[in-house]
C-alpha cells in the first residue's frame, strides 16, 4: 500500500463512509473520523501498516488545531476575551493544577518515580482542544455557558503547554540525553540564554499584535483589490502559517499565537472572508488528525495489557470528570450542563502526544511507559465522544424529565443579526441606514474593498466578501438570521445567491433588488417572491409630484400611486407566463417593447383616475333626485 | 380681531362642488387660516408640532368637513387623536386650548328635515356631534353651534351661492363680533 494517491483515496473514502454514518447515528463527526482511522489502521483492515505513518500524519495535521484556534479567535472580539479572563484563569488554572496534582499523587502512591509521575500528571491534565471544540461547534454550543467554560479551560491548557514543556527538562534524572531540538515545539532560540529567550517570546507576541493591528489589514485589502479569490485564500494561509512559524521559533504554542492573531483580526472587515476561506482547510486537517489518532491506537498493546490500559483509561477519565464536575458545581452549572462540561473535557488531549514524545527523548519515560500512555490517550479520545453520545441521548433527556429547571444563560456573546444585507452601494446603504435608524442592525457584506474600508471608517460594520459562498454566509450568521437582502445591481449574481440560500439556508426569507422588469422575470421564474424593482417606486413618486404640480389633490395622488404600483406588480405576474412562450424567437429588446405596449394598453383600459369612484356621491344624488322625497 | 383657524378635511375635495364653493368663499380673508388636511397629509402622517402651533395661534377653531356615516372623515379623527395630546390639550398641564372657541362646519347629503327626531336619521345633527362637543369641553374650549349645509345632493346653484356667502359672513362675525359666546348652542 504505497503511493500518495492511493493513500489519499483511502483516507478520504474511509472518512466519506464513516462520518455520514456516525452523523446519522447522532454521534458527531469527531467519532466518525476516529472510527474511520481505527478501521483503516494497522489492527483492523490494515491498510496503514506502519504505526509511524499514523503518527506522522498526526503531527502534520496538528496544524488543523492551529487553524481552528485562529478561527475561534476571529469570533472572539478582544473585549469579549477580556470578559472571559476570570473564567480562563479561575476555572482553567484550577483544573490544570488539581488534575496534575492528583495524578502526581496517585503516581507517588503507586511508587512510581516522582519525576515520571509529575510528567504524567502534567500531560494528563490537558484535554483535546480539537475534539471538544469541534463537538461544541457541531452542537452549536460555543456560546452557551458550557461552551464558554470549556473554552476557558482549553485556552488555559494551551497556555499551560508552554511552562510544561519548559519544566520537563528539569525533571531529567539519571543519564539524560541532551535536550536540544528534542520536541517539535522548540526552535532556534533554544541556544540563547534565558533572558534572551524570554525577551524573544515577548518580541514575537509584540510582532503578532502589531501585524494584526496594522499589517494584515492592508495586506488583505491589497490582495482583495486584485479580485483573484485564490490569492486571498493564500494570504489567509500565509497569516496563519507565518504566525505558527514565528511562535515555534521562540518556542511558544503556534495554536496560541494563531488564537491571538485571530482575536486581533476579529474586528477586521475581512473577518467573514477569512473564516470562509480557512474553514475547509481546518475541517480537512482536523478530520485527518482525528483519523490519525484513530489509526495510532495500538490494539495489540491494549490486548496484551488489557487490564492496565483499560483501567488507566477509565481511571483518568473518571478522575478528570470528577474534578471538572466539582469545578462546574462551584460555577453553579445545572446537573445536565455540568455533566456535558465535565465528560466533554475528560479525555487526554493531543498536546499530550507532544509532551510524551518530549519526555521520551529527555529520557524521563522509557518506551513502554510512552507506548502505554499513547494508547491510553488515544483510547480516551475515542471513548469520550462515545460517552458524550450516551450522555446526550440517554442521560440528559432523563435528567431533564425529572426536573425541568430552566437554565439561566450567562450573558451571551453571540452577536449574530436577524438580517444579512449583501451589497452596500447607494441602494444598500440607504436601506441599511433606514433599518439602523429603526434599531435593526444588519450584518453587511460588500465585495468592494475600498468601500468596505471607507464605510468602516464611517462607523458601519461592513464585512468584505460576496455572498455567493455558503461558508461566507454561514460565518455571517445565515443560520441564525431570518432575512437575507440582496441590494446588488447584478441580477445574475442575485440569482446565484437565491439558489445558494435555497440549497443551504432554506429558512432564510430572501428579498432581492431587481434592475428592471426583465430581471424581475428571471427572479420570478426561479420562484422569488420578494422582488424590488429599483425604478418602480422612484418613477411613480416623481409622477405623483408631477400630478400634484398639475393641480391634482395630494391624497388622491397618493392613492392613485399605490393603485398603479399594485397594478404594475400584478401585471408582471400575468406577463411572466406570457413571456415564456415567446422566449425562443423574440430578442430581449423586442420583448421589452412588447411588454411596455401591453402594459400601456392595459393602463388605458383601466383609466385610473376616471374609474376612481371612491367618495363619489353621484349615484346617491341620482337616487335622491329620482326618489324626490328624502 | 380674532384669529380663525379652519381645519378642513375632505378626502375628495375635487369632486365636492359644495365644499369648493364654501372654501372659495372664505379663502384669502385676513386672519382666517385654512388648513387643508388631506392636502397636507395625504399619507395620514400628521405633524403634531405644526398643528399645535397653528392651534396655539388661533382663538376660534373650525372643524370643517362633510358628514360621512354620522361622523367626520378619518383624517379628521386622526387629527383629533394625534394633535390633542394629553398634558397639552387636556389633563394636567393641558391648558393650551383653554378659553378658545371651536365648532363644526359640516355638509350633509341628508336634508335639515332628515335630521329630526321624527326624521329619517332619528336624531338632530347636534346629537351626532356630541363627541366633538365633549372633546372640546375636555380641552376647556367653548363649543359653539355648528354651521350646517344640509341636503347637498339636491342643492341648487343659487342656494349654494347663498350658503357660501353666509358661511363667509359667519366666519367674519366669529372674527370680528363683539361677543361670540351668544353662538353657544345651548
Amino acid at each position: 500500500m504505497n503511493g500518495f494517491l492511493l493513500n489519499a483515496i483511502l483516507y478520504i473514502l474511509a472518512a466519506i463512509i464513516c462520518v455520514p454514518v456516525a452523523k446519522k447515528l447522532g454521534m458527531g463527526s469527531v467519532l466518525g473520523y476516529l472510527i474511520a482511522g481505527i478501521l483503516i489502521g494497522p489492527y483492523l483492515l490494515g491498510f496503514i501498516t506502519n504505526e509511524g505513518e499514523g503518527q506522522d500524519i498526526m503531527h502534520a495535521t496538528e496544524f488543523g488545531v492551529v487553524m481552528m484556534l485562529f478561527l475561534i479567535g476571529l469570533e472572539l472580539e478582544p473585549k469579549n476575551l477580556w470578559k472571559m479572563r476570570q473564567l480562563i484563569v479561575k476555572v482553567g488554572l484550577t483544573q490544570v493544577l488539581i488534575t496534575a496534582a492528583l495524578v502526581f499523587g496517585i503516581g507517588m502512591m503507586l511508587e512510581i518515580r516522582w519525576q515520571i509521575s509529575l510528567a504524567i500528571g502534567l500531560s494528563m491534565a490537558l484535554s483535546s482542544t480539537a475534539i471538544v471544540l469541534q463537538s461544541l461547534k457541531e452542537k452549536n454550543q460555543m456560546n452557551n455557558p458550557i461552551g464558554r467554560m470549556s473554552f476557558g479551560v482549553l485556552l488555559m491548557q494551551d497556555v499551560a503547554v508552554i511552562p510544561i514543556l519548559a519544566l520537563l527538562p528539569l525533571l531529567i534524572f539519571g543519564e539524560a540525553t541532551p535536550a536540544t531540538d528534542a520536541a517539535g515545539m522548540h526552535g532556534l532560540v533554544d541556544s540563547f540564554p534565558g533572558w534572551a529567550q524570554t525577551l524573544s517570546i515577548f518580541a514575537a507576541i509584540g510582532i503578532v499584535v502589531l501585524l494584526g493591528q496594522y499589517g494584515f489589514g492592508p495586506l488583505l485589502n491589497w490582495v482583495a483589490k486584485t479580485r483573484v479569490r485564490e490569492l486571498f485564500t493564500a494570504s489567509a494561509l500565509l497569516i496563519v502559517v507565518g504566525i505558527s512559524f514565528l511562535m515555534e521559533l521562540v518556542g511558544l504554542s503556534p495554536a496560541l499565537g494563531a488564537f491571538l492573531a485571530g482575536v486581533i483580526l476579529a474586528n477586521s472587515p475581512y473577518k467573514h472572508a477569512l473564516e470562509s476561506d480557512l474553514e475547509p482547510f481546518k475541517g480537512l486537517l482536523l478530520g485527518l488528525f482525528f483519523m490519525a489518532v484513530g489509526s495510532t491506537i495500538n490494539f495489540s498493546l491494549i490486548f496484551n495489557n488489557a487490564s492496565t490500559v483499560i483501567s488507566l483509561t477509565l481511571g483518568i477519565i473518571l478522575l478528570k470528570t470528577i474534578i471538572l464536575l466539582i469545578i462546574g458545581k462551584t460555577k453553579k452549572l445545572r446537573l445536565a450542563s455540568n455533566l456535558s462540561f465535565a465528560i466533554g473535557l475528560s479525555q487526554v488531549g493531543e498536546f499530550s502526544f507532544v509532551t510524551y514524545a518530549f519526555a521520551l527523548q529527555l529520557g524521563i519515560f522509557d518506551q513502554s511507559i510512552s507506548d502505554t500512555l499513547m494508547a491510553v490517550t488515544a483510547l480516551s479520545m475515542t471513548i469520550t465522544p462515545i460517552l458524550m453520545v450516551i450522555l446526550d441521548k440517554v442521560i440528559i433527556p432523563a435528567i431533564n424529565q425529572t426536573h425541568k429547571a430552566i437554565e439561566k444563560d450567562m450573558d451571551s456573546i453571540d452577536e449574530h443579526n436577524k438580517v444579512i444585507l449583501v451589497g452596500f452601494g447607494h441602494f444598500g446603504s440607504t436601506l441599511g441606514r433606514f433599518l439602523r435608524a429603526n434599531g435593526v442592525e444588519a450584518t453587511i457584506l460588500d465585495s468592494d474593498p475600498d468601500r468596505v474600508e471607507y464605510l468602516r471608517k464611517m462607523g458601519f460594520k461592513v464585512y468584505f466578501g460576496d455572498g455567493t459562498r455558503a461558508e461566507l454566509l454561514q460565518s455571517a450568521g445565515a443560520n441564525e438570521a431570518s432575512i437575507l437582502i440582496s441590494a446588488i445591481d447584478n441580477t445574475e449574481y442575485s440569482i446565484k445567491l437565491v439558489e445558494l440560500c435555497r440549497e443551504d439556508f432554506p429558512h432564510l426569507e430572501v428579498m432581492i433588488r431587481a434592475k428592471n422588469r426583465y430581471d424581475a422575470f428571471e427572479l420570478m421564474e426561479i420562484g422569488v417572491e420578494n422582488i424590488y424593482r429599483e425604478h418602480l417606486d422612484t418613477s411613480i413618486r416623481m409622477g405623483e409630484d408631477v400630478l400634484k404640480k398639475l393641480g391634482f389633490r395630494a391624497h388622491t395622488v397618493h392613492r392613485l400611486a399605490k393603485q398603479f404600483r399594485d397594478y404594475d406588480e400584478d401585471a408582471l405576474k400575468v406577463l411572466v407566463k406570457f413571456k415564456d412562450n415567446r422566449d425562443e424567437y423574440i430578442s430581449k429588446s423586442r420583448q421589452q417593447i412588447e411588454l411596455q405596449e401591453s402594459l400601456l394598453s392595459g393602463e388605458l383600459m383601466r383609466k385610473f383616475s376616471i374609474n376612481d369612484h371612491t367618495w363619489d356621491s353621484d349615484s346617491i344624488k341620482e337616487a335622491a333626485n329620482t326618489d324626490g322625497n328624502s | 380681531m380674532r384669529k380663525v383657524l379652519v381645519l378642513f378635511a375632505h378626502p375628495k375635495f375635487e369632486h365636492s362642488e359644495v365644499n369648493q364653493a364654501l372654501i372659495k368663499a372664505i379663502t384669502g380673508l385676513e386672519n382666517i387660516e385654512i388648513r387643508d388636511l388631506y392636502e397636507l397629509y395625504p399619507d395620514f402622517n400628521i405633524s403634531i408640532q405644526k398643528e399645535q402651533e397653528a392651534l396655539f395661534e388661533a382663538e376660534v377653531v373650525i372643524w370643517h368637513h362633510p358628514i360621512y356615516w354620522y361622523s367626520c372623515p378619518p383624517l379628521m379623527k386622526q387629527w383629533i387623536d394625534l394633535v390633542l395630546e394629553f398634558a397639552w390639550a387636556y389633563g394636567p398641564g393641558g391648558i393650551y386650548l383653554k378659553g378658545k372657541y371651536i365648532l363644526n362646519a359640516i355638509t350633509t347629503g341628508g336634508s335639515q328635515e332628515a335630521y329630526q327626531h321624527q326624521g329619517r336619521n332619528n336624531y338632530e345633527i347636534g346629537d351626532f356631534l356630541r363627541p366633538f362637543e365633549q372633546t372640546a369641553r375636555l380641552c376647556h374650549m367653548h363649543y359653539l353651534a355648528p354651521f350646517h349645509v344640509a341636503g347637498t345632493h339636491k342643492i341648487t346653484d343659487q342656494q349654494l351661492l347663498q350658503k357660501a356667502h353666509s358661511y363667509k359672513e359667519f366666519l367674519l362675525n366669529l372674527r370680528d363680533g363683539a361677543d361670540i359666546s351668544q353662538f353657544n348652542n345651548r
